[in-house]
């Protein structure tokens, strides 16, 4: 597996499309630029002293958030990554010559997956790293540790987030022999999960409860909408970046009255996401096995 | 002693209602030639994925090695070296990267595999070229390069589908030339599809036809074309032949049949006919043109079963 591994690995960072990846970090890093440099008059005034974070999640003017950019380009960098990875090895002729070698059919599929997760998590890595760095430029202080382990869980958090749309695109890429209609099918899943679910959400919310105030209508609204992973990862960063959530769900008037504005420990904040992670990660196996039942038993005709 | 390679029972593959290969038996020794001869969409390709377990068979079973494809693909994969139809090639990587990169695919050390590389390049003649990307390669040199990645493992057993399909005469020449040359120096066996019978037929051993997914006939090139009774056969080429001469042909003894052909008039006879049969000729004052046996029955079994195409 390990030879596929290398092999795909060189692919990602050989070929034209691992430029629009650069891209999204040099863009991304313009992005919260932007933001750093419109918080530095408020900096000092600022009673929150969570800043780094603030890079991630305040909005400058007209931008909406990085993790807003993020939420959007990462499943488009996951479903470029993935959408042809079997079908065009097929239509090459190589998938026949590559699997007539003494290699497992899943390891040739696991070994691609965990090449594109890997360039996919050096990526994010790079931006985060590099985001932090020129705060440190910007601000003139190091983040303290419990922005380090936010921002951390944050990095995981988007690794497992685009590499679904990894393992996504290339189940696609296993069921349909055309990469043109692949790459169709992942990009109509992906503008289903993001935007059309959040409508769903709110028709079902409305189907089932008629009293719109009622805190159960909020509630049925974001389980449906956790269906979507774009949703999953909006909920956990949201906890992971802003220390003042404490809760997902709607809070009655009576939960909050008395309550302390104080910001929650990072650990509170990661009790919160896992759900989010664990849901994230069993997507992906979902996935895996969907391709695996189709692709190893599959008849590879050259 | 010679060990068997390949043995299969009764294989077939079914695709729904259709039957591609319908109950093959194969039995292959070691050290052999066979040529697995058919028309396109004959079943020879779809036979050739069960036997490397690139798809599982609807019934039946078949041994490579000793090993079953489906349920043991790696020592199957570990022994056999498979040339598929349309040989596919990473086009963005030179002809050596897509070498080195199945030889990393087998697991052979790095400075091992650079050597053997380096020979097999030598000897399809590429070794110039392997600085150049497949994608710039001809449809010649990608069959040579196909043929240096099978060999690449060292296989005790090469399956060539349809090698030589959109070569020019002399890369078929060289091609023939070179598998003869692995069977008989190095000990390879090779199991070579083809539907051009006359490119196939000097170099194997042992052919088998296939037709509709079935074989049809099997055997030496040698026992089947001396298959047909006696193979005393002949055809002549007449001119004003009459319903007399005819009669008096077919009355001559050991001939079975006479009948015409074409142009021609062909005896079926079980004994040596042609000079009885010239005799009958010119004692009815017809004009003989031309006489030659006709014992290609090979070929004639096969131009049978392509007509029905």
């Amino acid at each position: 597996m390990s030879a596929i591994f290398w092999k795909e690995m060189a692919d990602h960072f050989g070929r034209r499309r691992f430029l629009f990846l650069l891209g999204l970090v040099v863009f991304g890093l313009l992005w919260a630029l932007s933001v750093a440099l419109r918080e530095i008059p408020g900096v000092f005034r600022s009673t929150d002293d969570f800043l780094f974070l603030q890079l991630f999640v305040s909005s400058s003017g007209v931008l909406p958030p990085l993790i807003f950019f993020i939420s959007f380009f990462g499943p488009l960098a996951g479903i470029i990554l993935g959408f042809d990875s079997i079908n065009s090895e097929r239509l090459q002729g190589t998938l026949a010559r590559v699997l007539s070698q003494p290699v497992y059919r899943d390891a040739v599929y696991n070994g691609k997956f965990l090449a594109g997760a890997a360039t996919l998590a050096i990526v994010i890595i790079a931006m985060v790293i590099s985001i932090i760095g020129m705060g440190m430029f910007i601000f003139g202080i190091p983040p303290s540790g419990e922005e380090i382990i936010r921002i951390i869980g944050f990095t995981v958090v988007s690794i497992a987030f685009v590499s679904l749309w990894l393992a996504m695109a290339m189940t696609c890429s296993i069921f349909f022999r055309s990469t043109v209609v692949s790459s169709m099918v992942a990009i109509g899943l992906w503008v289903f999960a993001t935007f059309f679910i959040l409508l769903l959400a709110s028709a079902v919310a409305d189907f089932f409860i008629e009293d719109v105030t009622d805190p159960l209508y909020f509630q049925v609204e974001s389980w449906v909408s956790r269906v979507s992973p774009s949703f999953l990862f909006s909920e956990a960063t949201e906890a992971l970046l802003s220390p003042g959530v404490r809760s997902l769900g709607p809070l009655l008037q009576t939960q909050v009255s008395g309550l302390l504005t104080t910001p929650v420990s990072a650990s509170q904040s990661l009790g919160l996401v896992w759900f989010h992670i664990v849901a994230m990660v069993s997507a992906v196996a979902v996935f895996l096995a969907l391709s695996y039942t189709k692709f190893v038993r599959e008849e590879i005709r050259s | 002693m010679s060990t068997t390679l390949i043995e299969a029972e009764g294989l077939t593959k079914r695709y729904g209602r259709f039957t591609a290969v319908d109950h093959l038996s194969l039995h292959l020794d070691e050290g052999e030639v066979y040529g697995f001869l058919g028309p396109n969409g004959s079943g020879k390709s779809t036979a050739i994925l069960m036997l490397l377990g690139l798809t599982e068979p609807s019934e039946g079973w078949a041994r490579v090695g000793g090993f079953d494809p489906t349920h043991q693909p790696l020592q199957v994969k570990r022994m056999v070296g498979y040339l598929p139809e349309s040989v596919g090639f990473y086009n963005d990587l030179t002809g050596r990267e897509n070498l080195r990169y199945t030889a990393s695919l087998n697991s052979m050390p790095r400075a091992q595999a650079e050597l053997r590389i380096a020979t097999l390049l030598e000897m399809v003649q590429l070794s110039e070229a392997a600085a150049q990307l497949v994608g710039q390669y001809s449809r010649g040199m990608r069959q040579r390069l196909g043929l240096a990645d099978v060999l690449l493992k060292e296989p005790r057993l090469i399956i060539l589908d349809d090698p030589t399909l959109g070569l020019d005469p002399t890369g078929v020449e060289w091609l023939l030339r070179v598998i003869r040359e692995l069977s008989s120096q190095q000990g390879i066996t090779v199991f070579v599809a083809s539907h051009n019978l006359h490119q196939v037929q000097r170099i194997c051993d042992r052919v088998g036809i296939m037709s509709h997914g079935r074989m049809v006939v099997q055997g030496s090139v040698d026992e089947l074309t001396s298959m047909e009774e006696g193979s005393h056969n002949i055809e002549m080429e007449l001119h004003g032949a009459t319903p007399e001469l005819m009669k008096a042909l077919e009355a001559l003894p050991s001939v079975q049949r006479c009948g015409t052909s074409g142009a021609y008039v062909v005896l079926e006879s079980t004994a040596e006919v042609r000079s009885k049969a010239v005799e009958a000729v010119v004692a009815h004052g017809v004009e003989l043109i031309g006489l030659r046996p006709r014992n290609r029955s090979l070929e004639d079994i096969y131009l049978r079963y392509f007509q029905e195409e």
